[in-house]
């Protein structure tokens, strides 16, 4: 799922400064499930700001609407009535950066700002825990690793053994990390492949991932 | 009237512990500020950021989670994760420029009553420093106009 971290206040209220009508709309995606842009987030975040401008003396309404996604147009479409009807001046958007710009894209006459940090692609290892697990390169290559992405989980993206800095299983760049060319070379070995990982691999591929473009993925079956 | 502020305290107590502590407070005739409004939760773990914010946000002075000392919470943890969202909303009111004292955790077990009212008086006193709520004076009128939701 995509992992997202809430602005700080401060940022947030900076972008907010000069609207006093604001729509602050959550996601019941990826955002809800890690904490950040949720019914509930939703409503702690504008509980904040609300109690941030009384004390500022610029009191702010703030409603709250959580779509089921931010990142389908068709819900998108549900701002429609809640914008004519209400007036607001600004749409705060608690969903991974696809949802505002969808916001910004589809209503012209109304200011959008994101309110969280659109951080990874990841998975939850704890309560309240998440790490990144895949980087989007665009050409998964992680059957040749044991399963286990290099690219994204090796802080140096090494396709071929561990770096120096390994050390004890622990990463140097992030020692709270796991060193993955550790938990690969287990792996392989157990699974009696340690043979593959010598295998020379060719340059990856980058025009996969952002040095491309930007991305597109076309099903011919499914489009209307 | 002496004109000294008296605090609106909210105080979310588990009925296991810091409400059986109230209770045998008042039976033992202790007495403790009646600035403290107690609601009673099923345990602190029910306590949800929220209602503290809300709390906050619709003008108490200040608000404090009463649960069972660390380890005999009826549903073992719960107290544990009142303690990290207390934390948290330490946090989100520092960013939001209200003093983090205004909320606290205490523990208080069932058979403390002394400890209940010791509790009130410390959150009172606590707060009667900070002096009043900073939204509460503010744009009142206005902000309930604003309120929408």
């Amino acid at each position: 799922m995509i992992i997202a971290e809430r602005k700080p206040i401060k940022e947030l209220l900076n972008m907010l400064s000069g609207h006093d009508r604001v729509l602050l709309v959550g996601c019941k995606g990826c955002v809800t499930v890690c904490n950040a842009g949720g019914a509930k987030e939703v409503a702690v975040l504008a509980a904040a700001l609300r109690i941030t401008r009384r004390r500022e003396g610029r009191p702010i309404g703030i409603d709250e609407m959580t779509l089921d996604r931010q990142c389908e147009p068709e819900f998108i479409s549900w701002l429609e009535e809640p914008l004519r009807e209400k007036g607001y001046t600004a749409i705060l958007s608690a969903a991974c950066s696809v949802g505002p710009q969808y916001i910004a894209e589809r209503f012209d006459n109304v200011s959008v700002m994101p309110a969280l940090n659109t951080t990874f692609i990841g998975g939850t290892l704890e309560h309240g825990v998440w790490a990144e697990f895949c980087r989007a390169c665009g050409n998964c290559g992680i059957h040749n690793f044991g399963g286990l992405c290099p690219i994204t989980r090796c802080s140096k993206g090494l396709l071929h053994g561990p770096c120096a800095g390994s050390s004890g299983g622990k990463c140097e760049v992030r020692p709270e990390a796991d060193c993955i060319w550790h938990l690969i070379y287990k792996r392989m070995k157990n699974l009696g492949q340690i043979e593959k990982l010598k295998e020379l691999k060719p340059a990856k591929n980058w025009s996969s991932y952002w040095s491309g473009g930007v991305r597109r993925v076309v099903r011919e079956d499914l489009t209307l | 009237m002496t004109g000294r502020f008296e605090p609106r305290i909210v105080a979310f107590c588990c009925q296991y512990c810091s409400y059986s502590a109230a209770d045998l407070a008042g039976s033992m005739r202790l007495s403790y500020p009646p600035n403290v409004k107690v609601v009673l939760v099923p345990c602190t773990g029910r306590v949800d950021p929220l209602h503290i914010l809300r709390a906050i946000e619709d003008g108490a002075d200040g608000v404090y989670v009463a649960g069972c000392l660390e380890g005999d919470c009826h549903f073992l943890e719960g107290n544990f994760k009142a303690k990290k969202r207390v934390a948290y909303v330490q946090r989100i009111l520092s960013e939001c420029g209200v003093e983090a004292t205004r909320v606290r955790m205490f523990n208080i077990a069932a058979s403390d009553g002394p400890g209940f009212a010791e509790a009130a008086i410390i959150m009172t006193e606590t707060i009667r420093a900070l002096g009043p709520n900073p939204l509460a004076a503010k744009n009142e009128k206005m902000a309930e106009e604003l309120r929408v939701s």
